[in-house]
């Protein structure tokens, strides 16, 4: 639940959440456990052409929801079901209570429905004097607690055994253990009793089968089964996005949505429902079944051509179970209502700005749910444009929009930064390290915490470091350093050059190369962001190259996806935007896959013992796994490979300027992970990291050396 | 009706990997025996069902008492069948139950039931049950014993397809039941029988 007045209280309330032991215990080893069991899951399935495959089919019902509305809508009351259409959370609600009014119900049992949770609906029923239990296990342990779920599909995974064990006591009034198993029975019992006496239920869907009128209920615990079963009068409340074509459409979500939820291949129990059915203790024997569908702006969102996506979704939870920041600060803080990467979106567009506004800031670009979802959502994109659309909305902070200004402009933002170079003279040798370059100017960043600006930027020493010209180059190559590369580690690019050595690479840096942008799309400045794109590509339009490489795996991801994003709609740019977006490549995967390099070209001593971190915009972002580890083993090094490899380290730009506590905590983990190795040296692909990685390596006191790929291959080259 | 051997041989591992039971039987007398021998011999069947021994709040403690003896419900056997099992259950002491189910939502041992089809891929038996006495002997009851002829196991979901759209041509309610009842809501520990039967039984059913 959202109630932060002000971002700053909402920077409060993630502080505690960090500091809450028993929830950081419970995230990380949920984090931990979730990637095996999935990963086993799915042993046997090509996850990625499901997806595809469910994606596609979402969105064709996305396209079409009017028409199966109605098609669902006959077949279902050919079967004896009353359909409803609400237009918004209210109606939704007054629709579910005058059914109760008019059937005489007093007493409501329910089963799992984010939906209703969405409307609120438990508390417009109870102030119309009419009894509501859930009878979820975990969502009824956080009614009785009065709390709002934690997670989509594990409601109170916040709650330890012994909170859960006072709320029981408190409901049963005897005194009870904190043994869970013996704690499940007690609910068994409770709430058994609670549905011998209910005279309606009320429950969710997963499906919404229009050809026939079916719904389809997916659960584990089998209390949908009674909520559906006991009761005389049965309510099914779902968004029109669960509607779908055929029963197909269904089972080929199913295979989905349990192995991404919670790694079982299907769960305990799915339920069809069709029509009326027996009830012993209806009039006539029959049932009565009314379907109610939520629009509250589902429709107009399916006629948005960047968030009809969003309907994709099948709530799987996967979003959050993947996520850093929310391993980090838990449901409540990563969501109002929805929760994690899908909660960000959801929230913006079912409760409001107000509520979205300091929720969308926390998310750090690392992918990791858009490489799961189960609906083929790009979440990362979509919570950066809502950011953007909420400061078109409510005004850019000045920051940002001067961040904008000055970056729209190369000559002026290069300029600063070579005047930064002094500014930070009295206290350079200070182990604090500055974020995110562009950062310079927030007003809120801390001086004392610059990195050392390097005293010559790459730039500047390019004529110097260029290689000589070679008559038949077998690769043409054009470097984009990214800022950090030029203006802190030119080391880096340096190095870069150096390590392709003699292996037929003509190289050339185009001058008018500005940062990629990316900092600008972090921090909601679409059109400054857009701007430095087209400069960009002109810059390298002026050269001939084949590749465009890049040591900065965000700067590489970014201009790869992100520029045909934001430009491939204009048709001035469209091809244009698409051929730069080709060339572009990062380094390992230029080293390893075109140019081939092999062990025979490094020297033949044993190499350092290192290991290595998988930044979030190469092994997600590029979908490059392989190549930096196969280039490690092929320079000799010794390479142990690191727990927890490919988890964020915190960096994300300008993320930890605005979470500093957040980005510090995955920094924390991450060096106790790499600790662990034992290593010497750690390798990473993004001098991002680097920066990231240095500092925290710095702070724990590691004898450990921290650098980029490309300087350790230079250095084994014979 | 052909019996696929890999079907029943993925049925068989994927249905124990969350925690059923599997055995083969050659004749419906010998579900019925088994059934029987769940309740006697291996104390299935008690008095007081799980949870009754728990600190209860007062109504719950009043439900746990509505149990009497030792029950099986059997809502689907046709009456030969009925009474051969129902002759084995007075022998023993317990009560064979046909319908009526809702005066026993206090609890019930053991309901058996025939399943319609099974899901190698899954280990999950589809349970038509649009006979309400049906559904509620498989949620209420402490133990589930489900007969499968094994040439009713297909291999995947889509495979039943037709099946199922035919169901639901008019008024349905179809179960997909795989495993017993279980949650992992508190601290994410596995727990068996929250809601639903502590214990499945699937008692695979050599086709004549
Ligand atoms: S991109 Fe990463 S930080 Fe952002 S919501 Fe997704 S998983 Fe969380
Ligand atoms: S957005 Fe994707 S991963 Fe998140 S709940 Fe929805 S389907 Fe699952």
């Amino acid at each position: 639940m959202q109630d932060a007045k002000s971002f700053k209280e909402y920077k409060g309330q993630v502080r505690e959440a960090l500091g809450d032991e028993f929830l950081r215990t419970a995230m990380d080893n949920f984090a931990i456990a979730y990637r095996t069991s999935r990963a086993n899951a799915f042993k046997d399935i090509d996850d990625k052409a499901l997806i595809k495959d469910i994606a596609d089919a979402k969105a064709c019902s996305t396209a079409n929801m009017d028409e199966l509305y109605a098609q669902f809508k006959e077949e279902a009351e050919k079967n004896g079901a009353v359909v409803h259409l609400a237009a918004d959370a209210q109606e939704a609600n007054e629709i579910i209570a005058r059914i109760a009014k008019d059937e005489n119900c007093t007493k409501i049992v329910k089963s799992k429905s984010m939906t209703a949770e969405e409307t609120l609906l438990n508390h417009h029923l109870e102030a119309e004097n009419l009894e509501v239990v859930e009878t979820d296990l975990g969502e009824w342990i956080i009614q009785l607690r009065d709390e709002g779920p934690s997670h989509m599909v594990m409601p109170a995974i916040h709650l330890s055994r012994h909170q859960v064990s006072d709320t029981f006591t408190d409901a049963t009034g005897k005194k009870q253990d904190a043994d869970i198993q013996k704690l499940v029975k007690v609910a068994r019992r409770e709430l058994r009793q609670k549905f011998t006496e209910a005279d309606m239920g009320v429950s969710g869907c997963n499906f919404a089968i229009a050809e026939t009128g079916t719904i389809g209920i997916v659960t584990n615990e089998g209390n949908a089964r009674l909520v559906t079963t006991l009761p005389r009068v049965h309510v099914a409340l779902m968004g029109l996005d669960k509607l779908t074509p055929k029963l197909h459409d269904a089972l080929r979500v199913l295979r989905a949505l349990p192995r991404n939820a919670t790694g079982q291949a299907i769960t305990s129990y799915v339920t069809w429902i069709t029509g009326t059915n027996e009830c012993a203790v209806a009039e006539g024997d029959k049932k009565k079944v009314h379907f109610v569908f939520l629009d509250n702006g589902r429709r107009a969102l399916a006629k948005d051509p960047m968030f009809s996506q969003v309907l994709q979704c099948v709530r799987c939870g996967a979003c959050a179970n993947v996520c850093p920041v929310y391993r980090m600060v838990g449901g409540h803080k990563m969501g109002h209502i929805y929760i994690g990467a899908i909660g960000l979106i959801l929230t913006y567009f079912f409760h409001g700005t107000d509520k979205a506004k300091n929720l969308v800031q926390n998310c750090i670009n690392c992918g990791a749910c858009k490489e799961i979802c189960a609906g083929g959502i790009d979440l990362p994109g979509l919570i950066k444009e809502i950011h953007a659309r909420i400061q078109d909305e409510e005004g850019h902070p000045l920051s940002s929009a001067l961040l904008g200004k000055m970056m729209k402009n190369r000559k002026l933002f290069h300029k600063f930064l070579r005047i930064a170079k002094y500014a930070q003279k009295p206290v350079a040798g200070n182990d604090g390290f500055l974020r995110h370059l562009p950062m310079i100017f927030a007003p809120d960043h801390d001086f004392r915490s610059l990195p050392v600006v390097a005293e010559v930027p790459f730039r500047d020493m390019w004529p110097k470091v260029k290689p000589v010209k070679i008559a038949d180059p077998k690769y043409k190559v054009a470097i984009f350093s990214g800022c950090v590369q030029d203006f802190v580690y030119p080391e880096q690019s340096v190095a870069t050059v150096e390590s392709m050595r003699g292996k037929g690479v003509e190289l050339e840096y185009p001058m008018d190369q500005s940062c990629c942008g990316l900092p600008l799309q972090m921090m909601g400045e679409k059109v400054a962001g857009r701007d430095v794109a087209i400069q960009n590509m002109e810059a390298f339009e002026k050269s001939d190259c084949e590749y465009i490489l890049t040591m900065c795996a965000s700067c590489a991801s970014h201009l790869k996806h992100n520029y045909p994003k934001m430009l491939g709609h204009d048709p001035k740019y469209a091809i244009r935007v698409q051929e730069f977006a080709d060339k572009v490549i990062d380094y390992s995967s230029f080293m390893n896959d075109v140019v081939g390099i092999d062990e025979d070209d490094f020297r033949q001593t044993k190499g350092e013992k290192v290991t290595y971190h998988a930044p979030c915009h190469l092994c997600r972002g590029l979908d490059v796994k392989a190549a930096p580890r196969e280039l490690m083993v092929k320079a000799g090094l010794e390479y142990v490979e690191c727990a927890e490899e490919e988890v964020c380290c915190g960096f994300g730009g300008t993320y930890s300027v605005k979470f500093p506590k957040i980005s510090e905590q995955l920094l924390s983990k991450k060096m106790d992970n790499v600790e662990a190795t034992r290593a010497d040296v750690l390798l990473t692909d993004c001098p991002g990291c680097v920066m990231q990685l240095r500092g925290g390596a710095n702070k724990n006191g590691l004898d450990l050396e921290v650098k980029h790929v490309a300087e350790l291959i230079a250095e084994r080259r014979k | 009706m052909t019996v696929k051997s890999e079907n029943v041989k993925l049925f068989t591992e994927k249905a124990e990997l969350v925690s059923a039971v599997v055995s083969e039987v050659s004749s419906l007398a010998e579900a019925y025996q088994y059934t029987i021998d769940l309740c006697g011999k291996k104390e299935a069947c008690k008095l007081l069902v799980s949870g009754c021994e728990e600190g209860l709040s007062d109504k719950a403690d009043a439900l746990c008492e509505t149990k009497i003896g030792k029950t099986i419900a059997a809502p689907s056997l046709n009456k030969k069948q009925f009474s051969a099992l129902e002759k084995q259950c007075v022998d023993n002491g317990f009560q064979l139950l046909k319908d009526g189910l809702r005066k026993h939502l206090g609890g019930i041992d053991i309901g058996f039931t025939f399943a319609d089809h099974g899901i190698a891929e899954t280990g999950t038996i589809v349970l038509n049950s649009r006979s309400e006495e049906l559904r509620i002997a498989t949620m209420i009851s402490e133990v589930h014993v489900a007969v499968l002829p094994k040439s009713k196991i297909v291999a995947d979901s889509y495979a039943l397809e037709s099946y199922m759209e035919e169901c639901m041509r008019k008024a349905d309610y179809t179960a997909f039941i795989t495993g017993p009842s279980r949650t992992a809501d508190i601290e994410r520990v596995l727990a068996i029988g929250v809601h639903g039967p502590l214990e499945l039984h699937i008692l695979l059913l050599e086709d004549k």
